[in-house]
């Protein structure tokens, strides 16, 4: 993670990416003023508390997608995730509504905060994807959704008077629903994931995995992992990113052991044990959402938000967004409005 | 399985002729000539189809099974696979045939996937009706299809487009019996939302599911409507043993309980089982009542015979 105090004027005008460290060992802070030896602290380490103070009073967004065959679970897991009522299920969809003839794209913005912390959450989802008789080129609408945002970020980017904060409206995670099917993946899986990996962080989940016997599950993950690596698909996080061998040795234990996470998702209370749990109700036992012994719900949640969700926005903005930019500044040779004083801030900042 | 019991009156008073007798003499010559029947089994890849044959009829018609990854079924069209097995049980001889349908809702684009579905049945008809005109009729052979499982994912909210347009091609061709498979998969409140979703569904479409006939005098007329009110039967499908409470059962073991395949208040495997086991005549003579001479008029229709 880069410091505060060398950023260039675009990085800064962008609050919400300041960077707050990772689960690194914590940064001791001394509070200013108190110096345990007075020729030797200076007080620089005092700028993550500065950082952390000035993110939760801006608060971030933070955008996630979710695609898969209706039915699959997606909107009941992002209420999951973010123990809250954030997806379309919640707001005035009706599960009886019939599926839309084209793939729609539907984004729904919640402000959640918890300990003082605020982030804008934004829902994309994307029914009838897959749900056609016919669903070649479904995922077209949706690659062209994402690189739309690219673009309204672009535009906001190179113009002349810069709003401070730039809206983030690009799609930071993409949560692919694959269905438990316990043979392997889809055609449709494949094709999707081909042509969106190289624009957006994918995430592939194991939906409805309370259908899969631990055996049935293992062999399942392998197989898809396996699937996906003969086909060259780079889901997040991607081998190529990692930053040091730290990251590095934690990526591969996720990627070659975790992902793809099964998961089981409920928006339902139960009394197990004495304690109130997230699950499900069936005759034959209570399937905890948050028991690892039973999904990798909590792999997933801890993933996702407790120790990737800075790296997810780093990615998208640091790679798959520059990629974006390159090209469309390579294709017609520049966007307008552009003068040079810009395009040369720009130069020195890749 | 039902349990053949003959009520056999003979008395010797003035009146009684005999012929009462009959039933037997057809029941006792249908044992010794043994049955045949064909069950087609439709329905995506990974809903436990071949699981649950297995599980119904007690073996294992798919030993040697090849699973295609994504990428080779990109290339792949549907095939037609039949796989016979003879079964006996207190001397009455079955001889079943399985047809399966790999590849059926697979790939990106499923438009014509039903196609040669259609055809397969189709073609049995025509061998039939060929057999029919034919001079030598003793030993005809009855490859058609006189049952068709559909199978409905317990992933989504009710049935999808593909579901729909198959089952409107296929109503007046073969029963359908529409089933819900992998139904562990669903809570009781979610497998009975589905299923009302389904029966609307259909009903919606005009669509025509093979209907269960009226109880007989000597039937279970309770035990008949909560078949009927079974249907779609939600069912899994188990090849394992596993030991509950001292004895070996059917059953699929998961971190948070057993499913056992054979409790009824678990799903409806005994009852489809029942269903298609004592139904099989009805099943044949629907076929060959409905489904086929609606076949054999269009048919003669058509070459203006």
């Amino acid at each position: 993670p880069c410091a505060g105090p060398v950023e260039s004027k675009n990085e800064a005008a962008m609050s919400e990416l300041v960077p707050e460290p990772r689960q690194k060992p914590a940064v001791p802070m001394k509070p200013m003023g108190i110096n345990a030896n007075l020729l030797g602290y200076i007080g620089i380490d005092t700028i993550i508390e500065q950082m952390r103070k000035k993110t939760m009073k801006t608060g971030f967004d933070f955008n996630i997608m979710v695609v898969g065959q209706s039915g699959l679970g997606k909107s009941t897991l992002v209420n999951t995730l973010f123990k809250s009522q954030v997806s379309r299920k919640s707001s005035g969809w009706n599960r009886e509504e019939k599926i839309p003839k084209t793939v729609e794209i539907k984004a729904i913005g919640h402000v959640i905060e918890e300990g003082g912390v605020k982030m804008k959450l934004t829902v994309i989802d994307t029914p009838g994807f897959g749900d056609q008789i016919n669903n070649e080129n479904c995922w077209e609408p949706i690659e062209k959704y994402i690189n739309e945002q690219y673009e309204k970020f672009l535009k906001e980017e190179v113009n002349i008077a810069r709003k401070k904060r730039i809206p983030d409206t690009r799609v930071h995670c993409c949560l692919y629903f694959i269905s438990p099917t316990g043979h392997s993946l889809r055609p449709l899986d494949l094709e999707f994931m081909k042509h969106l990996s190289k624009v957006v962080n994918i995430i592939p989940v194991i939906a409805k995995a309370d259908t899969m016997t631990l055996e049935e599950k293992t062999e399942f993950k392998q197989r898809v992992r396996k699937e996906l690596e003969v086909n060259g698909i780079e889901f997040y996080p991607q081998k190529e990113f990692d930053e040091d061998l730290e990251d590095k040795t934690e990526n591969d234990k996720i990627r070659q052991e975790s992902m793809p996470f099964a998961v089981v998702g409920s928006d339902k209370e139960y009394q197990v044990n004495g304690k109130r749990v997230l699950g499900r109700k069936t005759p034959w036992g209570i399937i905890e959402v948050e028991n690892l012994t039973h999904c990798e719900f909590a792999l997933l949640r801890d993933f996702v938000i407790r120790t990737h969700l800075q790296d997810l926005k780093e990615v998208t903005h640091n790679i798959h967004y520059e990629t974006y930019r390159a090209k469309r500044l390579n294709d017609n040779g520049g966007l307008p409005p552009m003068t040079t004083e810009t395009e040369e801030s720009h130069e020195s900042n890749l | 399985l039902p349990s053949f019991v003959f009520f056999c009156q003979f008395s010797d008073s003035a009146g009684y002729v005999g012929f009462a007798n009959l039933p037997n003499q057809v029941h006792r010559k249908s044992v010794k000539k043994g049955f045949e029947f064909t069950l087609m089994v439709v329905g995506e890849s990974g809903l436990g189809k071949s699981t649950l044959i297995n599980s119904l009829f007690l073996t294992d018609l798919y030993p040697e099974r090849y699973i295609p990854g994504a990428a080779e079924k990109i290339e792949r069209t549907v095939q037609i696979e039949a796989s016979t097995v003879e079964i006996e049980e207190r001397g009455v001889k079955l001889r079943l045939t399985v047809v399966d349908t790999p590849g059926y809702g697979d790939a990106i684009n499923s438009q014509d996937c039903f196609k040669t579905i259609i055809q397969y049945i189709d073609n049995q008809f025509e061998r039939y009706l060929h057999d029919e005109s034919g001079l030598n009729r003793r030993h005809i052979i009855d490859n058609r299809v006189h049952c068709c499982f559909y199978f409905i994912s317990p992933f989504g909210h009710g049935l999808k487009p593909l579901d729909v347009e198959f089952m409107k091609a296929l109503h007046g061709k073969v029963n359908i019996v529409p089933v819900i498979a992998k139904a562990d998969t669903l809570t009781l409140k979610e497998r009975e939302r589905l299923k009302r979703r389904v029966l609307d569904e259909i009903s919606e479409h005009g669509i025509r599911i093979y209907q269960l006939p009226d109880a007989d005098s000597d039937e279970d007329e309770e035990f008949k409507e909560q078949t009927r009110a079974s249907i779609p039967f939600a069912v899994i499908g188990s090849n394992q043993l596993i030991e509950v409470k001292g004895k070996k059962i059917r059953g699929r073991l998961y971190p948070w309980g057993v499913v056992e395949v054979e409790n009824p208040e678990h799903n409806d495997f005994l009852k489809l089982r029942t269903m298609l086991v004592t139904h099989m005549q009805d099943l044949q003579e629907v076929t060959q009542d409905l489904h086929y001479e609606n076949f054999r008029s269009e048919r003669l229709k058509r070459t203006g015979k």
